[in-house]
């Protein structure tokens, strides 16, 4: 039975519907691989009970000859940003800890609904603020995957969606939920080999989702295979009346729809995402994707991104100022940490309570969100980088004139060890320096997964679409996916 | 017309400038930006959604019907409606909010510039009508209220009102008396209450008012005003502009010079006092609420809520001079309330009827009813009059019978006195309670021969030109009928007889 854990989305749906085995005996032996996976950190809690259940009601409809659902038998993890009703739900932060919600996010119910189960509620960055899992309240996320040539090191699974990176990769869940903010799926599936996609901003309701940054956040599904990250987005998405930025659009049949012939598409590769530091294997991966590309059929254009280098700085800036103002509601009146110091008025327990609640990080990126926000600073700094979003936004408006979907590496580095950027956080933020243009576009965008470098780590590659072009970006991966015959997986050690 | 109000200092006359922000929370049945309810006195904490106490991942979602209760207030100040505006969030720190932010419109707000007209007021100091401009109205959240007495060392947070939709309605400093001020406080509460936008009750809070007050020589620049917030009646508003021009006046004299501050009335004491200087002033790091997008409103939406408006006070009031022909006066009262106006126009159709004449030929007769008599009689009988025999059909079979002198006025109100406290029919009364005019000449006419024999000394004075006897024999003849004949009856034929 331990084979069941190998297998993917599409594999588990099919194989509970035509019999080959129950949903139970998929939930029971993903439970048994969670349970012996502690040592990887990647959950937060455990939510076995709720697999088998959702695993049950899936076995009993089929034998009422009922329809399962898009998922239905497939047990996943959730990303402990997502709340679930009864169950802990904590974005990875102190001041969250304890915290049961009375409700349920609309993505996750979507799940639910569509016959999904829940193994756990999945560790991540705290508040989804980090690139590598090592800002997590309830510690670092460690990578299944360990660079050959017999060093221990632990390596990142990435972030801030590690703790479904790492899962999904160690093949102790066969998909997770992921957030995207500037990277936060991209960077983590490069890292671990696994496939991620971020759909266009408004796919996702973001309704019951803790929220960094909410004109970035965007929920999306982390799998192994590209026809797994489609069936779950069809899933996750669809238009949800109680989020105003909710995209009241039809959902597409994604999965139908996936072909790898891109015959008459035209892929831009952007110059300027040729930057100094970049690895030379990734730029080598960069370059056989591209191939692949014209392989499956797509003319290859040159593109220009002109303002690229500027998306990061303005990243830092709009981010952290959305993230000052939504953390502000984690203030210890009306639920989680509340540290009251003896005799302490008002302004003593938000004090006292944010200071022990939120790690540095998140501290780091409230400060910095307060600062540009602040009266003589806001134009310099804020609206000046509401400028540059728009000019990234005309960047790619105008490299879509010339072409379909954009290539380019995910991120300019493989995984890192564990603690090596921990002291720079501006080496961190670099991690995501591909990323971020499309978050800042609203632009649907997905890491697949390519070769492995000299080291033996995954390297990823990015397509970026057009606004709800999730189907071009999707069939471009799967194009690549086909060539890539991208079979490494990490040894067990844990 | 320049306002005469001054303030006597020292160094001679001080104008007063004011300013208003009136916060006017929306009739609506739910939040701004959520599904809760809004009623006013429910149990602490019992309206609250998972929204308004910002729980972890909720979102805001724009009410339609509070947008339209802004829009339709500020087509009825005439105002530039803006088909695109935004929310924009005001970030601090206080139990009362639970996001830690107050969604508010600061760059973009719903509704531009208009204007109203405060009236006339001779007695108020204001020589004529004046126009007074209104800057903006936006729409925001309100917050939640913290209750202090509830527990020796702890403060309790009621988030009902969380969350709840206000307009704020910020005027011109165009204000120059506190008379002029209570007059566009009520003004505005009017016309808000004509729309249905807000009630206007200021006691349960529902309108409240930030205060801005400078003082200037006049003809100077505007000098340097300070803001005193939450001032929830008119009286108050009044006073607080009083104390501040006062205050300010004495702090300048004195070599002084006023700080640019928010400050606090203390209804107790009449007086004001510093709230935070503006060196404490919070930095509200407003920037655009990313949960929202912006607000466009379409043509289709705009008329429908033009449609929607009522007739406006002005209007109204225009049309009682114009069409019913009542005085300034009489109209300028009967407009002023939505339930004075609403009760006028139910008695004025009714006993247009049953008088069997146009409106407006009945309309000053109903006006005066309404206005000073009926009133007089319910505050006379005190806790013995049972307001809810006050029925328009009631008072107009009153204001019928007298139309066909059948009664007298005094009649009138002896029998509205017997309806309040018993709710009989007035004709029936009138029948049973001897409450009639007797019209029958027969009997007139004979008291009337009766008086003139008796009185043949006065007849022959008046036949003589003493035109003032004519009063003599009125008193005499209803003195004879005790007070019950129709006086034009009795006129009639006494100046036939008398020749």
């Amino acid at each position: 039975m331990t084979d069941l854990t190998n297998l993917g989305v599409k594999d588990i749906r099919d194989g509970v519907a035509g019999g080959e085995f129950t949903a139970r005996e998929v939930a029971e032996a993903f439970n048994a691989a969670v349970a012996e996976a502690a040592a990887l950190n990647a959950f937060i809690v455990t939510t076995p009970d709720h697999a088998l259940a959702a695993a049950d009601a899936t076995d009993a409809k089929r034998a009422k000859g009922e329809d399962l659902g898009k998922m239905g038998g497939v047990p996943i993890g959730m990303k402990d940003l997502f709340a679930t009703k009864g169950v802990q739900t904590t974005a990875a932060s102190h001041i969250l800890e304890g915290f049961k919600p009375e409700y349920e996010s609309t993505v996750s119910q979507n799940l639910w609904d569509a016959g999904a189960g829940m193994l756990g509620k999945l560790n991540l960055d705290q508040f989804a603020m980090g690139s590598s899992n090592e800002t997590s309240y309830f510690g670092n996320v460690t990578s299944p995957w360990r660079r050959s040539g017999g060093a221990n090191t632990d390596m990142s699974p990435g972030g801030s969606s590690g703790g479904s990176s790492a899962a999904v990769a160690a093949r102790i869940a066969p998909a997770a939920t992921g957030t995207d903010t500037g990277g936060s799926i991209r960077q983590p599936a490069a890292f671990t080999g696994i496939c991620g996609i971020k759909p266009t901003y408004g796919r996702c309701s973001r309704w019951g989702v803790v929220a960094f940054a909410s004109s970035l956040d965007q929920a999306g599904p982390m799998a192994r295979t590209v026809e797994d990250c489609a069936i779950m987005l069809e899933a996750m998405a669809g238009f949800d009346p109680k989020d105003a930025t909710s995209l009241k659009m039809d959902v597409p049949a994604w999965e139908a729809g996936l072909s790898a012939d891109l015959k008459g598409k035209k892929i831009g590769i952007p110059r300027e995402y040729r930057m100094d530091g970049t690895d030379e294997e990734i730029l080598k991966s960069w370059e056989q994707g591209k191939e692949w590309l014209r392989d499956a059929g797509a003319e290859i254009v040159d593109v220009s991104l002109p303002h690229t280098k500027y998306a990061l700085p303005a990243y830092y800036i709009v981010a952290p100022a959305e993230a000052s103002s939504n953390l502000a509601r984690y203030d210890g009146v009306r639920y989680g940490l509340r540290d009251l110091p003896d005799g302490a008025g008002l302004q003593d327990m938000y004090a006292a309570t944010r200071a022990a609640g939120f790690g540095d990080e998140v501290k780091r990126r409230i400060l910095i969100g307060t600062y540009v926000l602040s009266a003589g600073f806001y134009d310099a700094y804020y609206t000046q980088a509401q400028k540059v979003r728009t000019l990234v936004s005309r960047d790619f408006a105008q490299a879509f004139g010339q072409c379909d979907a954009i290539l380019a590496p995910t991120t300019p580095t493989a995984s890192f060890p564990l603690g090596e950027n921990q002291d720079d956080p501006l080496a961190m933020y670099l991690n995501d320096v591909f990323a971020v243009p499309a978050s800042l576009a609203g632009l649907p965008a997905m890491s697949v997964p390519a070769t492995v470098n000299s080291d033996g780590l995954p390297l990823g590659l990015q397509i970026v679409g057009k606004p709800f072009d999730e189907q071009g970006v999707l069939n471009a991966g799967l194009a690549i996916q086909s060539r890539a015959n991208f079979t490494a997986k990490p040894e067990k050690w844990w | 017309m320049v306002s005469t109000y001054r303030i006597q200092g020292a160094t001679g006359e001080w104008e007063v400038v004011i300013g208003l922000e009136v916060h006017a929370q929306v009739v609506s049945k739910s939040k701004l930006f959520s599904g809760a309810a809004t009623a006013f006195g429910a149990e602490p904490n019992t309206q609250v959604s998972l929204v308004d106490a910002a729980m972890p991942g909720m979102l805001p979602v724009p009410n339609k019907e509070c947008i339209r209760q802004a829009v339709r207030t500020g087509m009825a100040i005439e105002a530039q409606i803006n088909k695109y505006s935004r929310f924009d969030r005001k970030n601090y720190f206080y139990a009362d909010l639970p996001q830690g932010y107050q969604i508010s419109q600061l760059y973009h707000p719903l509704v531009g510039e208009g204007s109203l007209t405060i009236d006339a007021d001779e007695k108020a100091g204001i020589a004529e009508d004046k126009v007074i401009g209104i800057e903006r109205i936006h729409i925001e959240q309100d917050a939640g209220k913290l209750m202090h007495d509830q527990h020796p060392t702890m403060s309790y947070v009621d988030l009902n009102r969380s969350g709840v939709a206000l307009m704020e309605i910020v005027s011109k400093p165009d204000m120059r008396s506190p008379a002029e001020a209570g007059a566009y406080v009520r003004k505005l509460r009017s016309i808000l209450r004509y729309v249905g936008s807000c009630d206007g009750n200021m006691e349960e809070g529902s309108m409240r008012a930030d205060v801005n007050v400078s003082v200037r020589k006049p003809g100077e620049e505007f000098g340097t005003r300070t803001e005193t917030k939450n001032v929830n009646s008119v009286r108050f508003v009044m006073q607080v502009i009083e104390y501040e021009a006062n205050r300010q006046v004495d702090v300048i004299e004195n070599g002084g010079t006023v700080d640019q501050e928010t400050r606090l009335f203390d209804p107790g004491t009449g007086t004001t006092r510093t709230m935070r200087s503006k060196e404490d002033a919070h930095d509200y790091r407003y920037f655009p609420d990313p949960d929202l997008l912006p607000l466009e409103l379409e043509d289709d939406f705009l008329e429908e809520c033009r449609a929607s408006l009522p007739e406006l006070p002005d209007a109204k009031r225009q049309r009682y001079e114009n069409e019913l022909g009542l005085t300034p006066y009489n109209a300028r009262e009967l407009t002023a309330e939505v339930e004075t106006f609403g009760r006028f126009e139910t008695l004025l159709g009714v006993a247009a009827a049953k008088i069997g004449k146009s409106e407006s030929a009945v309309a000053t007769q109903v006006a005066n009813w309404a206005l000073s008599v009926a009133p007089g009689v319910m505050k006379s009988l005190g806790d013995e009059a049972d307001a809810s025999n006050a029925t328009a059909e009631a008072q107009a079979s009153i204001l019928a019978m007298q139309d066909k002198g059948e009664i007298s006025g005094g009649q009138a109100k002896e029998i509205y006195e017997l309806v309040l406290k018993t709710g009989r029919d007035p004709e029936e009364i009138a029948d049973t309670e001897g409450l009639k005019q007797v019209s029958d000449t027969g009997a007139i006419e004979a008291a009337i021969d009766d008086i003139i024999a008796n009185n043949a000394d006065k007849v022959a004075e008046y036949r003589g030109g003493k035109d003032k006897l004519f009063g003599f024999f009125v008193g005499q003849t209803m003195k004879a009928m005790q007070g019950k004949a129709n006086p034009a009856v009795v006129n009639q034929i006494l100046k036939d007889k008398l020749g």
